[in-house]
């Protein structure tokens, strides 16, 4: 998947440390570098502190590295003077975890899924505006009229659909997405990533899809890291790294999820 | 219809009650700037201390003080004065508060740190003698009772919202808002006030209560308004001499204020009832 | 008899805005005996947490309950308090998803296990603490001794489920109901605490009710499911053939939204 054309993003070295009280650091990221194709779903997969999220909010700027860099189509996001990283967020947008906490429960819809388009370059009309909101609201599964209505006004996974309409408005090369069924009933979780499939089939999405499940990983990435401690294990094709995991620690988290294996024992 | 309404009082009962006695002492206050029983300064000493209704109408309906002015018209008038210094020290409060409590919430580094210290310096400062300095420095007076009190409300703003515009900050829609470029003025503005704009009215409601108590205390000292201009605190105060010959001149400003107080705190109750998550959040 | 028995449990809550009642749990009747595993698989609303609520008598006090439940012999439906006191932590004990705060975070873990065997148990201080201890190792928390002393705050997740589950234990229930026990938890430490409930159901011959949104968790420990969707009761039977034969199409659509990797078994060697 990866291959011959030039990588949309770069990580190079990434580390983070956090001082905690007391003098001590944790190492939230330790010398991670791995690369995203364009149109390429990259899963990043790992336990509860293992860095996946730290990595999320350092590819989106929303955080700064240790050492290390991010290249967005080969320009290091961090040594863009402010300005310019603004200029470019259109480019890149996140989906949160929490459905029920990613929108804020005072603003319409309209206006949630409208916020990025302030950073287009050129000024949109209001009719310009609504206009692609509606299409977006759409292009989610939900209806346009939607947009007028409030998010206390919708369930989980509706509101999730809100949050992707949201990250996708300004057409951004790359969406990360930081836990984005977790929080979701399964049968919710299932319709997202159909969603999110049926909007790369569409739209050529380039993703950072990171999730602690590794069942929900591998119907959606086609490449997938693992996490551990602040540092990549391994990383490889989804298939691959599934079937002949090459580290200890990755066989060990495939084997703990829990699977409908145990219909295979006499009960 | 009908049903709903009578379900909407019994659910708040608290929200109803204070609603009920400040609006009726709103209206007795503005309605003071048209009419009163009788002129609040106007002495008749032939009426002094006549308790209610003790020579009939033209002792008036709560009885004359110690000058034989009438006090139910000097309530209503006071209640002006009362009114207008608690919403303005509020006002003042409420808004150097908020500013300074979302400011530090937006800078948790060194800036919110020192605002919090400064916080806690004007906190340190009892509105009474902070009023004692002020009216050394620009003689008692309505804006002197209006600045000490609204000072004193400042860090009580800052610190409730505060508190609440960090939880606000701690959600993911701040971090989609700096997704989309915006700056912490902007988010401010856009989604922190909105989203705590429910706790300041509550408390805007509650320190309402607590100004009029206040503004009371300092007249009573002689740090309010001045005379001959009523005021429930010094109505409170000249009514001491009298007590045992006429309670009433006692009674009467002491049952207002406590009304009043009593009002505006069932009122922030009753509203934060209502605005409650937990009861707002149905489905 | 049954352990647990609940017959034609329906669950009601008055609307805030309309006289109308909404219905959470909906003639439900199953039961359970001692030693046995009993899965309630469910989505958000199912009525799958207020049902075991139910089971504990600690449903909040504007709910309105019909039909019977009978636990150990006694009727918790309508029951006193104080007869729902004697009934909880003797007859069920509970663990709930996250035990951050299902814990006092201002006593220590091994106070908090000796607590209830101390004030309800009728053992002295010294017996209640060696209980505790006993029950610590019991469930595995490693260095049970050193951790006696911790506060809730000083472990991590898994730690303190196993301080949840030693709480629940304390009084020796016969029916133990895990809500959610491993949602909060990474997938490592899930199997963790999933091994030491299967094996204090062995041990101790206890009845338990396992609820999850996971099918995967269900079919790892449960014989016997059960599925719930808004309210309704969609399936009861052994847990293979519920997943294999489901008689519901919701059944069947929350089989079709597991991830591949968790139901390819189930496809390999269906009919």
């Amino acid at each position: 998947m990866s291959g011959n054309r030039a990588p949309l993003v770069e990580v190079i070295g990434l580390s983070r440390r956090y001082a905690l009280p007391g003098g001590r650091n944790l190492q939230a990221l330790d010398n991670v570098s791995l690369s995203v194709a364009p149109g390429e779903i990259l899963g990043i997969v790992g336990e509860s502190g293992c860095g996946k999220s730290t990595l999320a909010r350092i590819v989106m700027a929303l955080d700064r590295p240790t050492s290390g860099n991010v290249l967005l189509e080969g320009d290091d996001l961090f040594a863009l003077s402010p300005r310019e990283l603004a200029r470019r967020r259109r480019n890149f947008q996140m989906i949160f975890q929490d459905p029920y906490g990613s929108l804020d429960p005072r603003m319409s819809v309209a206006r949630i899924i409208a916020e990025p388009l302030r950073l287009l370059p050129e000024r949109l009309s209001r009719a310009e505006k609504a206009k692609r909101v509606a299409a977006m609201l759409e292009d989610v599964g939900l209806r346009a009229e939607d947009g007028a209505r409030f998010p206390h006004e919708f369930s989980g996974g509706q509101r999730q659909r809100i949050a992707i309409a949201r990250a996708l408005i300004t057409r951004p090369k790359l969406v990360v997405a930081d836990e984005a069924t977790s929080a979701l009933d399964l049968t919710v979780q299932a319709q997202i990533l159909r969603l999110l499939r049926d909007l790369r089939a569409r739209h050529g999405l380039t993703m950072l899809f990171i999730s602690h499940n590794l069942g929900v990983i591998e119907e959606i990435a086609d490449r997938v890291g693992v996490m551990q401690a602040g540092r990549l294990l391994e990383i490889g094709p989804t298939a691959a790294v599934m079937e002949n995991p090459r580290e200890e620690y990755t066989r060990r988290l495939l084997a703990a999820e829990p699977t409908l294996d145990f219909l295979e024992q006499p009960a | 219809m009908r049903a709903g309404m009578m379900r909407w009082l019994r659910d708040n009962k608290a929200l109803a009650a204070g609603l009920v006695i400040t609006v009726s002492i709103v209206v007795l206050a503005l309605l003071s700037l048209f009419w009163v029983p009788m002129s609040p300064t106007k002495m008749n000493i032939a009426q002094k201390l006549k308790g209610p209704l003790e020579n009939g109408f033209s002792s008036g309906l709560l009885g004359k003080d110690h000058f034989g002015r009438d006090i139910a018209s000097m309530l209503m008038v006071g209640a002006r004065y009362s009114l207008t210094v608690a919403l303005a020290s509020v006002a003042i409060g409420a808004m150097i508060g908020t500013a300074l409590g979302v400011t530090a919430a937006a800078r948790p580094g060194f800036t919110g740190a020192a605002l919090g210290r400064l916080n806690d310096a004007i906190f340190a400062l009892p509105p009474i003698l902070s009023a004692i300095m002020l009216g050394a420095l620009m003689g008692p007076g309505t804006t002197t009772a209006i600045l000490a009190i609204g000072t004193f409300m400042i860090p009580v703003f800052a610190r409730v919202t505060r508190g609440a515009a960090m939880q606000v900050r701690a959600r993911d829609y701040i971090l989609a808002a700096r997704m989309a470029g915006e700056g912490e003025v902007t988010i401010t503005l856009l989604h922190v006030i909105p989203n705590i704009a429910s706790q300041i009215i509550v408390q805007v409601a509650i320190q309402l209560a607590m100004a009029i108590l206040t503004e009371a205390g300092l007249s009573f000292l002689g740090l309010g308004t001045p005379p001959p201009a009523p005021s429930w605190g010094r109505m409170l105060a000249d009514s001491q001499t009298y007590l045992l010959k006429a309670p009433h001149m006692a009674l009467a400003p002491g049952l207002a204020i406590a009304l009043a107080v009593l009002g505006f705190n069932l009122l922030g109750d009753g509203l934060s009832r209502l605005i409650d998550p937990r009861r707002r959040i149905e489905r | 008899m049954s352990l647990l028995a609940v017959n034609n449990l329906t669950i009601t809550f008055r609307n805030r805005r309309s006289t109308a009642e909404t219905a959470v749990v909906k003639a439900v009747s199953f039961s359970l005996e001692a030693g046995e595993t009993l899965g309630i698989v469910g989505e958000s609303g199912s009525g799958k947490s207020m049902l075991s609520l139910a089971i504990m008598g600690l449903l909040p006090g504007d709910a309105r309950l019909s039909g019977s439940i009978r636990l150990g012999g006694q009727e918790v439906v309508g029951a006193s308090d104080r007869a729902l006191d004697a009934l909880r932590g003797r007859e069920a004990g509970m663990i709930f998803q996250e035990p951050m705060t299902a814990l006092n975070p201002a006593m220590t873990v091994g106070a908090q296990i000796a607590e209830g065997l101390c004030l309800r148990g009728g053992l002295s201080r010294a017996d209640a603490n060696a209980e505790a201890l006993a029950l610590m190792e019991q469930v595995r928390l490693p260095e049970a001794r050193r951790r006696f002393a911790s506060y809730p705050h000083e472990m991590s997740g898994g730690q303190r489920q196993r301080v949840g589950i030693a709480i629940a234990l304390a009084l020796k229930p016969r029916l133990l109901i895990a809500d959610e026990p491993t949602t909060a938890l990474d997938v490592t430490v899930q199997k963790d605490i999933l091994d030491i409930l299967d094996e204090l159901v062995r041990e101790r011959a206890m009845a338990l009710i396992l609820i999850s949104h996971d099918l995967g968790v269900i079919a790892r420990s449960a014989a016997r499911t059960l599925v719930m969707y808004r309210g309704d009761m969609m399936e009861d039977g052994p847990t293979v053939q519920v997943l294999r034969q489901p008689q519901s199409d919701y059944t069947r659509q929350l089989i079709a939204a597991l991830p591949r990797r968790s139901r390819r078994s189930l496809e390999g060697a269906a009919p």
